[in-house]
């Protein structure tokens, strides 16, 4: 038996940069360095790892939808052990919001083919979490997500769930879409094999026409969502800092009396 | 009037406190509509009432604890096709938030996730969001369908505004795809006597610098001093020092309650995402460089096993 694994990873402006927006509302992709979304790597790894722990033909392929950069995350991704990658790019998906990306991920997932397809629990950028149980939807296979532990046995996929109010253990048959938290266990570091190795794996590019999808379905024009203003929150006004001379805890407390906390 | 769908997130009839917030922001919009499904959903009407819902619609089945999201995302499309809203509102919760998500793709909209604010708009409501781990505020509208939006907890007031309330049954037909993913076993977290993380109207927190479970007994006094809730950094999280539900941040919980306490945590802008929208934030650090500082209203830069426990002492001393 053989299994192929689709992992969707996301490159994204770097978090400890200074990010901000381009002029039509964009996340600004130029003057902040990109990544791979760490959260994506935890994608990788337990791809990586369901391979290893498999007796099957496991093939673990990585899909980013993103601009030329994106090329980066997927490099990574495959210096890590993935054995191939699916870039898609096209000038006409600038500005595609979650609807969007969503199609554009299952279409090329339906194309690349599939037994099992594992994402992040979120993007470091957008943050809305929401792009697996999306293309889950659209693929019609269920959705098994935010797992903190995964395992694939014969055609089945087991995991937990931390929510809320309870802890859950979930069970799935594949094909089906799983997400992962930065739970599920350290993702690895390349090795200077799997980064030379990563060189000479394939790189596919696929535009829109590739997937059948036309322009006017994604991008800024075809998005479901518009953000009308996007302002930097003004700086907090600096506060009062003192240093603590053994009376530290009873200032605080005079502070937090004067503001009606006790 | 116009209806607005509000999806309620209730324990078994018990409405959590997020929901009646998004009451408030919905008789903004207008008249607002409940929706409950699952084991209790009756219960939940008379405090939905009182808070302005002039109809729950409930619907009760086994099937909305025995499979994942799918019998929700069922029962609200249902919902939104009795109704014909002019806005559905979800609270962001990580569950609520993917049901939304699947509603939104196949009712034809747009969504929009983790709003801190909404407002009736001219072309339709206008949400608050704050991006880049809160460093920037959008202003954000769905431009095509129904528009779907979820919001963080903290974001409204509770506000009382009696209605009618009428419960009706909502009839659900469920999807092919309902049974998908089964949910073989649930272990319910056990209760701390705390407030709900991110309900609480104070929470204090601890990281890498309280140096071992024993010593966030200290972080937990100081928290029960003032009625608050127990955080932690991821640092504290991933050294097995307390459990990943009290993490706050970027892969934890968002936080934004009146006052936010850090205690020996550095403030990484992966921790700020998760609390940096707290109305006051105070921290006491032994690192006066620390970024944490930047944040806030008032920092001791101090050892915070000397610090912690005066205040704590302090505060018992003032509340008598
Ligand atoms: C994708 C991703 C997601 C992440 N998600 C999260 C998240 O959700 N939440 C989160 O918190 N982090 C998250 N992180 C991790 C984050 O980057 C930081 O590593 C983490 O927040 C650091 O925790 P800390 O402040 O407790 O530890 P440190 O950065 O080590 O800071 C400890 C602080 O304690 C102070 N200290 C030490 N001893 C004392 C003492 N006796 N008295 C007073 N002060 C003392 C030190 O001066 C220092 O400032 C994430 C990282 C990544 C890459
Ligand atoms: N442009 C993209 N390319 C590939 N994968 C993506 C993209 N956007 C989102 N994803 C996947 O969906 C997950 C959740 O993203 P989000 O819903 O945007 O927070 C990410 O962790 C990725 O696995």
């Amino acid at each position: 038996m053989s299994l192929r694994i689709v992992v969707t990873v996301k490159y994204v402006p770097d978090a400890t940069g200074d990010r901000h927006f381009a002029d039509d509302l964009t996340v600004d992709r130029d003057d902040v360095d990109g990544l791979l979304s760490e959260l994506d790597e935890y994608a990788v790894e337990q791809a990586l790892q369901i391979s290893e722990n498999s007796d099957d033909d496991v093939e673990v392929t990585v899909l980013t939808v993103g601009p030329e950069d994106a090329k980066d995350a997927l490099r990574k991704a495959l210096s890590m052990g993935a054995d191939k990658a699916i870039h898609v790019e096209d000038d006409d998906l600038h500005g595609t919001d979650a609807i969007g990306t969503s199609l554009v991920l299952a279409k090329a997932i339906e194309k690349a083919g599939y037994d099992l397809v594992i994402s992040g629990m979120a993007s470091t950028d957008g943050t809305m979490g929401i792009v697996p149980a999306l293309v889950a939807e659209r693929l019609g296979v269920p959705q098994i997500t935010l797992l903190s532990e995964v395992s694939v046995e014969g055609g089945t996929i087991t995991g937990r769930r931390d929510n809320d109010a309870a802890s859950e253990t979930l069970e799935a048959s594949l094909p089906a879409v799983v997400s992962v938290t930065d739970q599920s266990g350290e993702a690895r570091y390349p090795s200077f094999k799997g980064i030379m190795a990563a060189k000479k794996k394939p790189v596919e590019s696929w535009d829109l026409s590739d997937l059948e999808i036309e322009a006017d379905e994604v991008g800024l024009e075809g998005a479901y969502t518009k953000v009308d203003a996007a302002n930097e929150r003004p700086a907090r006004t600096a506060g009062t800092i003192v240093k603590d001379e053994g009376e530290g805890g009873k200032q605080l407390a005079e502070f937090l009396a004067g503001q009606k906390f006790i | 009037m116009a209806e607005v769908l509000v999806y309620v997130d209730h324990v078994d009839g018990a409405v959590r406190k997020p929901t009646l917030e998004l009451l408030t922001l919905a008789r903004r919009i207008g008249e607002p509509v409940a929706v409950a499904l699952g084991n209790g959903a009756g219960d939940t009407a008379a405090v939905l009432a009182e808070h302005g819902a002039v109809k729950v619609l409930t619907h009760e089945a086994s099937e909305y604890a025995e499979y994942l999201v799918v019998p929700k995302v069922d029962a609200l499309q249902a919902a939104v096709e009795q109704v014909s809203p002019a806005a559905v509102l979800v609270p962001s919760s990580a569950e609520a938030k993917e049901v939304a998500a699947r509603l939104a793709l196949r009712i034809g909209s747009g969504i929009i996730t983790d709003a801190v604010d909404v407002e009736a708009g001219e072309e339709g409501p206008v949400a608050t969001q704050s991006v880049f781990a809160a460093s920037f505020t959008t202003k954000s509208r769905v431009v095509k369908g129904t528009p779907v939006i979820t919001v963080k907890p903290n974001s409204a007031s509770v506000e009382a505004a009696p209605a009618a309330g009428t419960v009706e049954a909502l009839s659900v037909t469920f999807s092919e795809k309902a049974t998908g993913t089964k949910v073989t076993g649930r272990t319910a977290r056990e209760s701390t006597g705390r407030p709900e993380l991110t309900e609480a109207a104070i929470v204090v927190s601890g990281g890498r610098g309280v140096n071992g479970a024993e010593n966030f007994g200290l972080i937990e006094a100081l928290a029960d001093s003032l009625g608050a809730a127990v955080g932690a950094s991821r640092a504290a999280v991933d050294a097995g020092w307390y459990p990943h539900t009290n993490q706050v941040g970027q892969t934890g919980k968002s936080v934004s309650p009146q006052l936010y306490i850090a205690n020996g945590i550095s403030g990484a802008i992966q921790h700020r995402a998760g609390m940096q929208t707290s109305k006051t934030i105070v921290a006491i650090n032994k690192d006066a460089e620390a970024p944490i500082f930047d944040l806030v209203d008032y920092g001791v830069v101090g050892d915070l096993f000397d610090v912690v426990p005066q205040l704590t002492e302090e505060i018992k001393t003032r509340k008598g």
